[in-house]
């Protein structure tokens, strides 16, 4: 069930982060969803594209410094508390969530979490058993 | 089997050997002054008369010689021997492109090759031994210097020059060889291909003479593990013989300086100025035997650190420190020495890439350096923390080669300009605001 993130390192300068969307589009890499980490001169952009091994190979091959991370992604339902009975069950486990952000699926119409954790099996297993619905890297791309 | 060479001379007492330099500087001056008109002109030029040199306490007093002046005197201006006298030559391009030709007679030969000798045997070799020479044979000094000296020392001999690595790797298996001479890279080359074809069991080195390039102690550790022999450091130029003109011992701890056949000084390269012992400056040498080709006050550009300390070898010649960086490399900055050459070493020990760009500025009257490298793949992390954990590291090794903090700025691959041959590694934006 678990899905791979890009980890691509961008220098922290005017106009990379543009540079970067350009080529995505070039390529024709379909982004979902996009995080950075930020340092002084440079940051960690996170992105979740639907082919995760292609996009490393021809973003690697143009010249990225990318790294394949698994992570774990989690359908968060309207009721208010989602979020937070996610956190609270991993934390019961003690499980560390290294950092999340989210997502919109235009189609479904859902808010995704990814969750970036310290067991990521573990989390799976965890999730699973408490309710929650986990996506595939599958379940991301839009019928287009 | 002697630990020495020649014993007496190797480890006589101080007073022995500057009262050996003193007689021989009188009389090398004399025989410069006499037959080369080049350095005439200049000790004229500085009103030094050859009897006011009578010990090597006047050496300061002589001036310099340079590559640019090797450069003008070309070809013969510096011979001080009629071609009669002379039997070879051997030459180098040097690593700024300026052709050098030094002239040998048989007894600047002699000396040199008894130079080898003394590396091979401070490396543990003797009459006994198959020493396999693979440096590059004919003008470059590698090849001749130590097969020369392999022969004095009477070990047999394998002259098989550079390159041809399946008959290199043959010979040294068929032959038994005991003692590789060759360049660090080379040699590393070599090791690698001795343990993909599974040789390992089948050679019989025990040492490895290397030298002509610079190479860092990790390169040695890894030679060393791969091969299972000691890797000695040897250190010698054209202009002044050859290798041999230093060389390591068992210390493993700074080359000696054959200190009956030359004279070491380390100067500041701005001013001129000789440095005390265990101060970083510019290595000069002075010939103090060479009869064709006799420098006097060479100047090197080798940047490196002389050390009297006892040697537990027996060895009572000043010992020298592998050359850390060129004196037209090096910066200023906070008042230390750097060198680019040592900022490399520590970017190539971390797993960085060499490639790398220093930028060196002034703000507020306070010099800053930062070092700027290409992030890689195998450097990369999805953490931040590992990444700083990284850097820190990288600039914690930095402060302790250098002694000043250096700030490292990690850039996207391929963003360094990458030249041929002598890359532009420095910006000093200092500049910019002089006048
Ligand atoms: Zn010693």
């Amino acid at each position: 069930m678990s899905m791979q993130q890009l980890s691509v390192f961008l220098e922290n300068k005017p106009g990379a982060l543009g540079e970067f969307a350009k080529d995505l589009s070039r390529y024709h890499i379909n982004m979902r969803a996009l995080s950075i980490a930020e340092s002084r001169d440079f940051g960690i952009i996170r992105v979740i594209v639907d082919d995760p091994y292609e996009a490393t190979r021809i973003l690697r091959e143009s010249g990225y410094i990318v790294q394949p991370t698994p992570v774990v992604g989690a359908e968060v339902s309207d009721e208010p508390g989602a979020l937070l009975h996610i956190l609270e069950t991993l934390s019961e486990q003690n499980i560390n969530v290294d950092y999340t952000y989210a997502f919109v699926s235009q189609k479904k119409n859902t808010a995704y979490m990814i969750l970036r954790t310290s067991d990521i099996p573990g989390t799976e297993k965890v999730l699973g058993k408490s309710g929650v619905t986990l996506i595939g890297q599958d379940e991301i791309v839009d019928e287009d | 089997m002697s630990k020495y060479f020649q014993e007496q001379i190797e480890t006589a007492s101080r007073d022995e050997i500057i009262a050996i330099q003193n007689e021989k500087l009188v009389k090398q001056v004399k025989h410069v002054y006499e037959n080369v008109p080049y350095y005439r002109a200049k000790m004229d030029e500085k009103g030094v008369r050859p009897e006011d040199i009578k010990s090597i306490d006047d050496l300061r007093k002589l001036p310099f010689l340079s590559k640019d002046d090797l450069r003008e005197a070309y070809p013969y201006g510096l011979l001080a021997k009629p071609l009669s006298e002379c039997v070879r030559i051997q030459s180098t391009s040097g690593t700024t492109g300026r052709r050098v030709v030094a002239f040998y007679t048989q007894h600047d030969i002699d000396l040199w090759e008894e130079c080898c000798a003394r590396a091979l045997v401070a490396a543990g070799a003797d009459k006994n031994d198959v020493v396999q020479v693979c440096y590059g044979y004919g003008l470059f000094t590698g090849g001749p210097g130590l097969n020369g000296g392999s022969h004095k020392l009477g070990s047999l001999t394998l002259p098989m020059s550079s390159g041809n690595t399946d008959r290199q790797l043959q010979f040294m298996v068929d032959l038994q060889s005991t003692v590789l001479c060759c360049t660090p890279s080379y040699a590393a080359y070599l090791a690698e291909c001795v343990n993909e074809r599974g040789l390992r069991d089948k050679i019989k080195l025990k040492a490895g003479i290397f030298g002509a390039e610079a190479w860092t102690e990790e390169m040695r550790h890894d030679i060393e593990n791969a091969l299972g022999i000691k890797a000695y450091d040897i250190y010698g130029l054209t202009e002044i013989s050859g290798p041999g003109v230093s060389f390591e011992c068992s210390e493993q701890e700074g080359m000696h300086i054959n200190e009956d056949h030359f004279i070491a000084e380390i100067i500041n390269p701005v001013t001129g100025e000789v440095l005390p012992d265990g101060e970083k400056g510019e290595l000069v040498f002075t010939s103090l035997d060479k009869e064709a080709f006799p420098l006097l006050r060479y100047r090197t550009r080798d940047i490196c650190v002389l050390s009297r300390k006892k040697c537990s070898c027996g060895r009572t010649h000043v010992r020298m420190a592998k050359p850390m960086g060129r004196s037209d490399d090096m910066l200023i900055v906070r008042g230390v020495n750097v060198f680019p050459s040592q900022i490399e070493t520590v970017l190539i020990s971390n797993g960085y890439p060499a490639n790398y760009l220093i930028i060196v500025d002034r703000q507020k009257n306070t010099d800053s350096i930062e070092v700027q490298v290409e992030m890689t793949n195998e450097m990369f992390s999805d953490d931040l923390n590992t990444i700083h954990a990284r850097e820190k590291k990288l600039v914690d090794a930095l402060k302790s080669m250098l002694g000043i903090r250096a700030n490292v700025h990690l850039v996207a691959p391929k963003t360094i300009e990458r030249s041929e041959g002598k890359a532009k590694r420095v910006i000093d934006k200092r500049n910019l605001y002089q006048n």
